[in-house]
């Protein structure tokens, strides 16, 4: 009987089917890898204020995991190798 | 909207031609000049979608390697004062025309009509480039269903990467009925998704099928459901603010109830 009450719309899973991949489709344009540039350079800025980052080795990306439960979803994945964590001075 | 605007929607068979055809017809009809652009070389239609393949002598190509004159090659129909067609070749292929020379024609025409109108074929390359060249907006034609959605996606970011802003929607074919059995991507849905302006949403009409048998596009046609949408989508271009079709909401007798109840 749980199948009965269950069972999604076949719009609902066009939808989320759509969304999914999307992501990839558009994860692969060149605007796209603009977009994650920009993040790259805004996120390495404000991390660059607290600890030093090795620069060459940031890598960033969209990705798809496979979720525990059911399906799959997109992540966005960040590899930021620390040179040297910086002496906080506490301000006052 | 701006005034020179491709047709475009990266899948095939979703209306792109049936469209330029009906829009160009109805701002015509609306007492606007309007020219529509066939940019598919090889495989032409918007000519016979107007009922205009007889009367083709010079086209595209020969425009653009000084055959004729850009005046020889242009077609005036002569049920709608004020439209014309400009055919693309039939026995080239698309790399006989290049971006570049696209831009030119499209400029020389923005001085003589109040519309441009150009319909690009399926795809993303050459010929899609050559479509897009000139133009400063676009219409997405999408149908509701997977596999045309997605396309439209991508063509929506090519058309912003090629620096046109000013993107719109038309919903094409869409069928109430499976809207509202939850069968098919409604309106809302769709535009989820793909995060742009709608321009209007055409329902499936069989009177379409008949329109294109006959070389008449349904714009001019009272009694077709899609004809009047057409009608509203060429108020929006104009700038009218013209609201949306009530096409999701059931006539049945319960679905008047609830609308009764949801005041």
């Amino acid at each position: 009987m749980g199948w009965f009450f269950n069972r999604k719309k076949s719009s609902q899973v066009a939808k989320d089917r759509l969304k999914l991949v999307l992501i990839y489709d558009r994860s692969g344009t060149t605007s796209n890898n603009d977009m994650i540039n920009m993040m790259k350079r805004d996120i390495m800025q404000v991390i660059s204020k607290y600890v030093e980052i090795d620069e060459q080795e940031f890598e960033m990306d969209i990705r798809s995991v496979k979720g525990e439960e059911e399906g799959m979803s997109s992540q966005l994945v960040a590899n930021i190798p620390i040179k040297k964590i910086k002496q906080m001075v506490k301000n006052r | 909207m701006e005034k020179t605007i491709v047709i475009t929607s990266g899948k095939g068979g979703v209306g792109k031609t049936t469209s330029t055809a009906n829009l160009g017809t109805g701002l015509a009809m609306a007492g606007k000049k309007v020219v529509l652009v066939d940019t598919d070389i090889g495989l032409r239609n918007l000519d016979v979608v107007l009922g205009l393949e007889n009367r083709i002598v010079y086209d595209l190509v020969d425009v653009v390697e000084e055959t004729c004159k850009l005046k020889q090659a242009l077609i005036r129909d002569k049920r709608y004062e004020g439209l014309y067609l400009l055919p693309a070749a039939q026995t080239r292929n698309k790399m006989a025309v290049s971006p570049e020379q696209m831009k030119t024609l499209v400029e020389e025409l923005e001085k003589e009509f109040d519309y441009v109108l150009i319909d690009c074929p399926a795809g993303i390359e050459r010929g899609f480039k050559n479509a897009v060249a000139g133009a400063r907006a676009a219409i997405v034609v999408t149908v509701p269903e997977v596999s045309s959605v997605r396309d439209a996606d991508r063509i929506i970011g090519l058309l912003s990467s090629s620096g046109i802003e000013d993107v719109r929607l038309l919903i094409n074919r869409l069928r109430p009925d499976l809207v509202r059995k939850g069968d098919m991507l409604a309106i809302d849905d769709t535009l989820e998704i793909l995060g742009v302006d709608l321009i209007g949403v055409v329902p499936e009409d069989e009177m379409i099928f008949r329109s294109s048998n006959l070389g008449e596009p349904a714009v001019a046609d009272d009694n077709s459901m899609a004809g009047k949408a057409y009608r509203n989508v060429t108020k929006r271009i104009m700038g009218e603010e013209v609201p949306i079709m009530d096409l999701e909401q059931g006539t049945g007798f319960f679905s008047k109830l609830k609308k009764l109840f949801s005041r």
